[in-house]
């Protein structure tokens, strides 16, 4: 059974106060039993304690299944971005590189790209992915648009993010305050900020060409 | 197309000389010739399209060049030989997934392997049996027209040779078992897993092996009951089989070897300059792999070019990209994600 087309995933990051609980309930997901596809991270360790939760965003043109080699990835009809069909992978890890995000994870042992798949035997059946369910702040938070309307009346969300010239539309909607008025996420944006608060961040791309 | 028909020539040829000009082919199985023309033709002219996608095309090239660099052959060979054994003939990455999954596999992996080795050069008149002259209940084996092995049929190696098909079936449907049993059980794979790519494979393995059985069953022990019947109903199996395997899941057989180049690729990769993040500094990937990946985008469509800090984006690490979605919804409330 396809997700519900009125259920979506609402992530926000600012809501994180990294628990971990996410990373916890991941793991007990049955489509990837044992292995959690969550990341949570600190922003910026030294300045802030603020984390952030990533899951996949299930791109509307998943650059991750565009680059792979070996067809292996594919998008369901409901818009949810599958894991690598284990009898095509072939572990080249194109997927995890291309990523925009930086979601996918590559089990070497395996020889599997693995990532996740928004909880596909719960969300299938109507049930909310592991993550959103136990998640105490509800920085991940998966319902209808009117519940989210209805629960965060200062915010609303976009499902656009642009890196570089490039604009990926996503299945995850990302909040953002209502009065911002923003369609889009200028993701890199931010990386070019950091570059103008800090001089000495261009000393790093010296040796990159 | 002109890969299709090419390799179609090349077998068609192979049949020609193997046969002896035909005076070998078993008439029986002529239908099985002509369904394995056409499998031919339909894999390698979907073989051909699948290698002319951008990451695909990059792989191959790539992978061939990191193989046959003259520094690393004579490594590039010992791994290739260590590889086979452990990737592609004991399937050791199928095992670590889940014992279950890899019991089944390598059931139906190895079943399905000794029914080719055996049904094939049999069908193209590339193998078969003569009574030997002035012997009684002696046969000689006769590979491309020449005479090899001998054998006295009670022999303990008549009884596997002649019956090898039977042994394969008992591979594949032990094997058919063990992933049906995964795939009615496991709620993962009820939420997965669809007909035609997951149930069909494993119907059709099942009912060849099944009907071929039947077949013995019938010349052993029932006088030949129902035999053409049932010969018919095998070869229908069979030959469905063989049209699908460039269109379904089978065609994993052909991908698979792919992996092989995957793996060079990375080991050439981890010996070869590595691409620091643009943002953070750190060692991430091999510079090949990025700049492999750069120009595989680029043909995509992909406009992921930067003004700043880099040329591209590929050149920012996986973990600083999620640490930057966080900055930038943070810029939205007024400050850095850290401020907020």
């Amino acid at each position: 059974m396809p997700v519900p087309a009125d259920r979506h995933f609402f992530i926000d990051p600012r809501r994180c106060i990294g628990c971990q609980s996410c990373v916890h309930a991941c793991s007990e997901c049955d489509t990837h039993k044992g292995h959690s596809m969550i990341h949570l991270e600190y922003v910026g360790r030294g300045d802030s304690p603020q984390t952030v939760p990533t899951i996949c965003m299930h791109c509307d043109s998943p650059t991750c299944a565009e680059v792979c080699p070996a067809d292996a990835i594919k998008r369901t009809e409901d818009g949810v971005v599958q894991s690598a069909r284990k009898a095509r992978c072939i572990a080249c890890s194109n997927c995890v590189l291309a990523c925009p995000f930086g979601v996918p994870k590559m089990n070497v042992g395996f020889e599997l790209m693995m990532k996740c798949d928004m909880c596909y035997d719960r969300t299938s059946v109507g049930l909310k992915p592991m993550c959103a369910t136990v998640c105490p702040s509800q920085a991940l938070c998966f319902g209808t648009e009117e519940e989210i309307r209805t629960l965060r009346p200062r915010s609303t969300f976009v499902h656009a993010f642009r890196f570089g010239q490039q604009t990926i539309s996503t299945k995850v909607r990302v909040m953002v305050p209502k009065e911002s008025e923003v369609l889009s996420l200028d993701v890199t944006a931010a990386l070019n900020e950091e570059e103008a608060k800090d001089p000495m961040a261009a000393m790093f791309t010296e040796g990159n060409p | 197309m002109g890969c299709g028909l090419l390799a179609t020539g090349i077998l068609g040829g192979l049949i020609l000389v193997g046969s002896r000009r035909l005076s070998h082919l078993d008439a029986a199985l002529v239908a099985y010739t002509f369904a394995t023309l056409f499998a031919t033709f339909g894999i390698a002219y979907r073989y051909a399209m699948w290698l002319q996608r951008p990451p695909t095309a990059m792989l191959w090239r790539r992978g061939w060049q990191v193989f046959l660099r003259p520094r690393a052959l004579l490594r590039n060979l010992a791994l290739l030989g260590h590889r086979l054994l452990v990737v592609f003939a004991l399937n050791r990455f199928i095992w670590r997934r889940h014992v279950a999954r890899g019991a089944a596999h390598w059931l139906i992996m190895a079943g399905t392997v000794l029914a080719v080795l055996i049904t094939f050069p049999l069908v193209f008149g590339w193998i078969h049996f003569e009574a030997a002259a002035g012997e009684h209940g002696r046969y000689v084996t006769y590979v491309f027209g020449f005479p090899t092995l001998a054998f006295h049929v009670d022999s303990l190696l008549a009884g596997l040779v002649f019956h090898g098909l039977s042994w394969a079936s008992l591979l594949v449907i032990a094997g058919v078992m063990l992933a049906m049993r995964r795939r009615m059980r496991d709620r993962d794979a009820a939420a997965l897993q669809r007909f035609g790519e997951d149930f069909l494979p494993l119907m059709l393995l099942f009912s060849i092996s099944v009907t071929g059985l039947m077949l013995v069953v019938s010349y052993e022990w029932m006088r030949g009951y129902a035999y053409e019947f049932l010969s018919i109903l095998h070869a229908v199996t069979v030959i469905t089989a063989l049209l699908w395997l460039p269109f379904g899941k089978f065609f994993h057989i052909f991908q698979r070897p792919a992996q092989l180049g995957a793996a060079f690729y990375k080991d050439a990769g981890e010996r070869g300059e590595q691409a620091r993040c643009a943002r953070c500094g750190e060692p991430y990937a091999s510079l090949m792999h990025v700049e492999d990946l750069i120009e595989v985008e680029r043909k995509l469509g992909y406009r992921y070019e930067l003004a700043q800090r880099a040329d591209h984006y590929q050149r920012v690490c996986p973990r600083c990209r999620r640490s930057l979605l966080a900055l930038a919804q943070g810029r939205c409330f007024g400050g850095g994600a850290e401020e907020v």
